[in-house]
């Protein structure tokens, strides 16, 4: 137990150190690699929680599909131009904001309903059959539609984008 | 004493001891593997263009892989002055890191496998989606032009192509039922046959983007010599490329052992069910044996044929070497241990040595041409096969050989329709 609590520990140091790095790094590429060790780590607490096909999707998805194209587009920015032009950081005041009704959200969560960090002893699911298949079901039969509508709303949103980036290069 | 006697008990009691052992074993052996497949590469493609290949370290060369990796060891380590000094040091290493970490889910054999774990395909599919970082951030970090669009190329066909890698182990996935590697092969030997049988197009769909992925022929755009020096490791020198040299061949080990898992029945023998039975013993089971046979002799035809005197005692020693392991493993119960190594073996060779007959026989796709195949043809037969899979599985449940035909003849007819619609055959009829 004592090594589930350091290893949250270490795991969210990790995150949120990293994450801090994202926003201070003034080389867009060296943001995405910090951002890529923050996902990481949130991957980690994900494992930690015995949610392993969170853990997996996490990775596969995050790490290793959606950091690539954005270090792809960012190694197209010529570095040594980007970093003498202004940052746009003009909008910090907003940010600010936003960041502090989050954490308020975050508190009142933490703090009045009690249920929000008090995570299960033990798994919800037994470890002999695993998530994976908890998730499958809960996906494609409780929640068939819901699912369904969202992946409809994804296509129609891929097949606008082509159509867009389609018509800028006829 | 006693300090000793308490560490020893805590060690041999830990779940971890074992653990580090194995992947000790699994580590030192695949290293092993990797230098002498580069040794294996260059000889195969030499024999195919008749020539002789590495000859002068050591009998037929057998020592040029260690003099390869000292002379890399002993380079000058060469950093570019524009380059993103720890971004360029710690790319090779993500690369390295990323192919062998895999290693830890492999089933090498029912009785011999690091872990086991229940997400165990999707962790290799995570893990080794990360070896593209060590490409990317290094052609990125040199500050360098060909390194740069080796690295952009590689990208844009890493993620094309597992698409369609995925697509085509989803559908193994709904035939066994679960992620699990080792459970993968059981249901094989559960169902008495091996899921190519099952899966032909997913299984020819799978090897090509096996190829594309480790950016092999005719798939080695990012690293094309002719047209950008060396891609994205141009910049890189001495033992730092030897770690890309090292995550290349690795990640080749790496796909022929996935390859063999999900569709070749792992460590499963051909005709499992046959049965050779004498004096209460398999007698199938004693084929190492006379497969070592076989490579001793081979040695020592090398040998007598050797006009050098110290050659020719070099190869005698080596096949008395290898005829005492004959023996070894004709005792039955090392024979029956060593049974799933032993096939799982041969068919990760099988596929490696095709990934060089691959290098030797296709010329190098186009840029476009490789994009073509990956969206235009590779994804829609993935799809359909998905597709066929999937209702079959639902509509005939446990009986699954209606597959075969199934998704044969399914695929077939997209293919055919792709052909029609595809650009060449459109330009031809105008």
């Amino acid at each position: 137990m004592l090594l589930t609590y350091f290893a949250f520990g270490i795991l969210s140091v990790i995150a949120l150190a990293s994450g801090v790095m994202v926003i201070t790094r003034r080389n867009a590429v060296h943001s995405v690699i910090w951002l890529i060790v923050a996902l990481f780590a949130v991957g980690g607490v994900y494992l930690l929680q015995q949610a392993e096909f969170l853990f997996a999707v996490q990775i596969i998805l995050y790490v290793g599909g959606i950091m690539v194209l954005f270090l792809f587009v960012v190694m197209l920015v010529n570095i040594d131009v980007a970093l003498k032009q202004a940052q746009f950081s003009r909008q910090w005041l907003l940010g600010v904001l936003t960041a502090a009704l989050l954490a308020v959200l975050l508190a009142y969560v933490v703090y009045n309903h009690g249920q929000g960090l008090n995570l299960p002893a033990q798994p919800l699911v037994s470890m002999r059959q695993g998530n994976t298949q908890a998730i499958g079901q809960a996906l494609y039969q409780n929640y068939m539609l819901p699912v369904e509508i969202a992946s409809l709303l994804l296509l129609v949103a891929m097949v606008g984008a082509v159509i867009m980036a389609k018509r800028k290069f006829e | 004493m006693n300090m000793l006697e308490t560490a020893t008990n805590f060690l041999s009691n830990h779940p971890l001891t074992l653990a580090v052992i194995k992947i000790l074993i699994v580590f030192a052996v695949l290293a092993g593997i990797v230098a002498y497949l580069v040794y294996m590469e260059r000889k195969v493609l030499a024999f195919m263009q008749a020539r002789l290949g590495p000859m002068r370290v050591g009998p037929w060369g057998l020592l040029q892989p260690i003099a390869d990796g000292l002379k890399l060891l002993l380079k000058e380590d060469i950093i570019p002055a524009g380059a993103d000094k720890f971004v360029f040091l710690l790319a090779p290493a993500i690369s390295v890191m990323a192919a062998f970490t895999v290693f830890a889910v492999i089933p090498f054999a029912g009785n011999f496998y690091v872990t086991d774990i229940n997400i165990g395909l999707l962790f290799i599919l995570g893990v080794s989606s990360l070896g593209i970082y060590g490409i990317i951030l290094g052609g990125w970090s040199s500050n360098s032009h060909y390194p740069l669009l080796g690295a952009l190329r590689s990208t844009a066909q890493l993620v094309s192509y597992e698409v369609a890698a995925g697509m085509a182990l989803v559908g193994v996935l709904l035939i066994s039922n679960s992620l699990s590697m080792v459970e993968i092969v059981n249901r094989q030997q559960e169902l008495g046959v091996w899921n190519v049988f099952l899966q032909p197009v997913a299984f020819v769909i799978y090897v090509i983007a096996a190829v594309a992925e480790t950016n092999r022929n005719p798939f080695d755009l990012p690293e094309a010599e002719s047209e950008l020096t060396a891609g994205f490791h141009t910049e890189y020198s001495g033992f730092r490329f030897a770690l890309y040299f090292m995550a290349e061949y690795t990640n080749m080990v790496l796909v022929s052992c996935i390859a063999v898992t999900l569709f070749l029945g792992g460590w499963l023998r051909p005709f499992g069910s046959l049965k050779l039975m004498a004096g209460g013993l398999d007698l199938l089971e004693f084929v190492p044996v006379f497969a070592f046979l076989g490579a001793a002799a081979f040695v020592l035809w090398l040998g007598l044929k050797s006009l050098v005197q110290l050659e020719r005692y070099f190869f005698m020693a080596l096949a008395a070497a290898i005829v005492f392991l004959a023996a070894l493993v004709a005792v039955p119960p090392v024979a029956h241990a060593l049974q799933g190594i032993f096939w799982f073996g041969v068919k990760v060779l099988a596929f490696l040595y095709a990934f060089i007959w691959y290098r030797a026989t296709f010329p190098r796709y186009r840029y476009d041409q490789l994009m073509n195949v990956g969206w235009r043809w590779m994804i829609p037969l993935a799809l359909t096969n998905l597709i066929v899979t999937a209702v079959v599985v639902w509509w005939k449940g446990p009986h699954l050989w209606s597959l075969l035909p199934a998704g044969l003849a399914v695929t077939g007819l997209v293919g055919y329709w792709l052909s029609l619609r595809s650009p060449a055959t459109q330009a031809s009829h105008n």
